[in-house]
């Protein structure tokens, strides 16, 4: 009760305040805000790291752009590509197919999308996340090292990681998996620890972090690829048996080999729903979160009142959305890898 | 729609560094980790089962002990009701063997006064019978005239006697 009043009482406080400068206000004259844009330009990659603007001034961190075009191998840094500006014959396309990626104009007038390895924001990302995820991990098996961990409880960053690193183990891998899970926890615990640090970072609104690293397509289809092998490369004869010859009645699988297709197809898209889960989960997070700030925005321009009132509401909202992504990024990560290990472990199932 | 399209570049640089980190992880990271976790476990494990198996062993040494006292005890108990048994024996046997001495000493003590008696009596009649001798030798010697002087007479023998007596 006395928190809905505080909320009450913030904002009609806000929206007074604001009412009172309302004659001054200049907002009414700007530019309609793009909220498509801001939204698309956040959960997409980009050449550069853009982090704020100031007075004006677009402020971000210059990134190298890696490029094998018709004229051979580029390599500069993104700052001469900014604002539509050409080198060397490349530019960022501003619309079309190619639109915010690098492409040339050939002789012939065509634009061509040139191959292209840039160290883009997210490749940026997962190289911070990447180095951060193995200085944890590895100073932790350090510790493991450089103890008598047989007879010592552990202690310093082994203290923290360890609960983390067997609960995983133990409930996730070992419970699924069964007998040969040491195999696969290694791989298992890198999918966990390597989602969950790129969920949180990207969460974090600042740089190193903000960036969508999970809630891009290319990294959950590595990550569900990586899954995909670990299941079918691996799998026993009884796996490959209740794939080609079930035990369903004969009619069922004989002339037409009707459960053998839905089977071959189940082996696509089990890989198929962990790469769209935890890509969708995480760019609605993104999504949301941006779309509540952008509400600030908009609001501007229907005056002070309005946009006052908006303002905490959205707070809040977005308060409970940052905790809720918080859920998520764990969630998601022990979802991924709770599948996983469900796929492997029904792989490795023995005949019964 | 392009959110939907993995890029190429993106996909290279997320396998190689996905491989690397999976590469380091598995050769340096997580197998040490888990591997020493489960050291750990094991040996907690056994050191359980030693405890359990020595609490076993020690109810079963603490049994053992309170049996071997209930014997000890009862050994002890036999022991001194034998012993005393054997006292009571020895003290009957001694006092029936003293009884014994005694009825013997007194026997013997008895026939040695009879004995004694016997000679003391012999003694006696020989020397009555010779003081008789003597008494009526010296009657015959003196007139025994008058009855006064047969009075002087013999208060005057048995005087004689007397000291005779007296000096043997």
């Amino acid at each position: 009760m006395r928190t809905k009043i505080f909320i009450l009482v913030a904002t009609l406080f806000f929206a007074l305040t604001c009412f009172g400068k309302e004659h001054g206000s200049p907002a009414a004259e700007g530019p309609a805000v793009d909220v498509a844009s801001i939204l698309f330009g956040h959960i997409g990659d980009s050449y550069g790291w853009h982090i704020t603007d100031w007075k004006g001034e677009h402020i971000s961190i210059p990134l190298p752009c890696i490029v094998r075009s018709s004229t051979g191998w580029h390599m500069f840094s993104s700052s001469k590509i900014e604002h539509s500006h050409q080198y060397e014959g490349l530019y960022i396309a501003t619309e079309g197919r190619y639109a915010d990626k690098i492409v040339e104009t050939l002789p012939d007038g065509t634009i061509s999308r040139p191959f292209d390895i840039s160290i883009t924001k997210n490749v940026c990302s997962l190289m911070v996340s990447a180095i951060i995820l193995l200085v944890l991990i590895l100073s932790t098996a350090r510790w493991y090292r450089r103890h008598d961990a047989e007879n010592q409880a552990p202690g310093g960053i082994a203290k923290f990681m360890e609960p983390l690193i067997t609960a995983i183990n133990d409930s996730l891998v070992k419970e699924n998996i069964g007998k040969d899970y040491r195999k696969y926890s290694p791989y298992l615990l890198t999918a966990f620890f390597f989602i969950l640090l790129n969920n949180l970072l990207g969460i974090v609104p600042f740089f190193p972090g903000g960036a969508n690293v999970t809630g891009n397509i290319a990294i959950t289809l590595v990550l569900a690829l990586c899954t995909f092998i670990a299941v079918n490369l691996f799998g026993n004869k009884h796996y490959w048996k209740d794939i080609f010859w079930p035990d369903v009645p004969l009619f069922l699988k004989f002339p037409i080999p009707l459960i053998q297709i839905i089977e071959i197809f189940g082996i696509f898209t089990k890989p198929f729903s962990l790469m769209v889960r935890l890509f969708a989960n995480i760019l609605a997070g993104h999504a949301m979160i941006l779309g509540l700030v952008s509400v600030i925005f908009i609001t501007a321009k229907m005056g002070p009142v309005i946009c006052g009132s908006m303002t905490v509401v959205t707070m809040l909202f977005g308060v409970f959305m940052d905790c809720l992504e918080l859920l998520v990024a764990f969630l998601q990560a022990y979802v991924f890898t709770m599948l996983s290990a469900v796929f492997i472990g029904m792989s490795r199932e023995e005949a019964h | 729609m392009n959110l939907l399209l993995p890029e190429t570049g993106l996909l290279f640089w997320m396998t190689l560094i996905f491989a690397i980190v999976f590469f380091l992880l598995a050769k340096f990271g997580f197998p040490v980790i888990t591997g020493m976790v489960d050291k750990r476990t094991k040996k907690i494990d056994e050191a359980l089962a030693a405890a359990k198996e020595a609490d076993e062993r020690l109810a079963s040494l603490t049994k053992e002990q309170e049996r071997v006292i209930e014997q000890t005890n009862s050994e002890c108990a036999r022991l001194i009701q034998e012993a005393a048994a054997q006292r009571e024996q020895m003290v009957e046997q001694a006092r029936a063997q003293a009884a014994r001495e005694a009825d013997r000493i007194l026997a013997q003590a008895r026939e040695t006064i009879s004995q004694e008696k016997e000679a003391a009596m012999r003694d006696l009649r020989r020397e009555v019978a010779s003081l008789s001798l003597t008494i009526a030798e010296s009657i015959l010697r003196k007139d025994l005239s008058s009855d006064t002087s047969q009075r002087e007479l013999a208060g005057k023998l048995l005087d004689e006697m007397g000291k005779i007596s007296l000096k043997s």
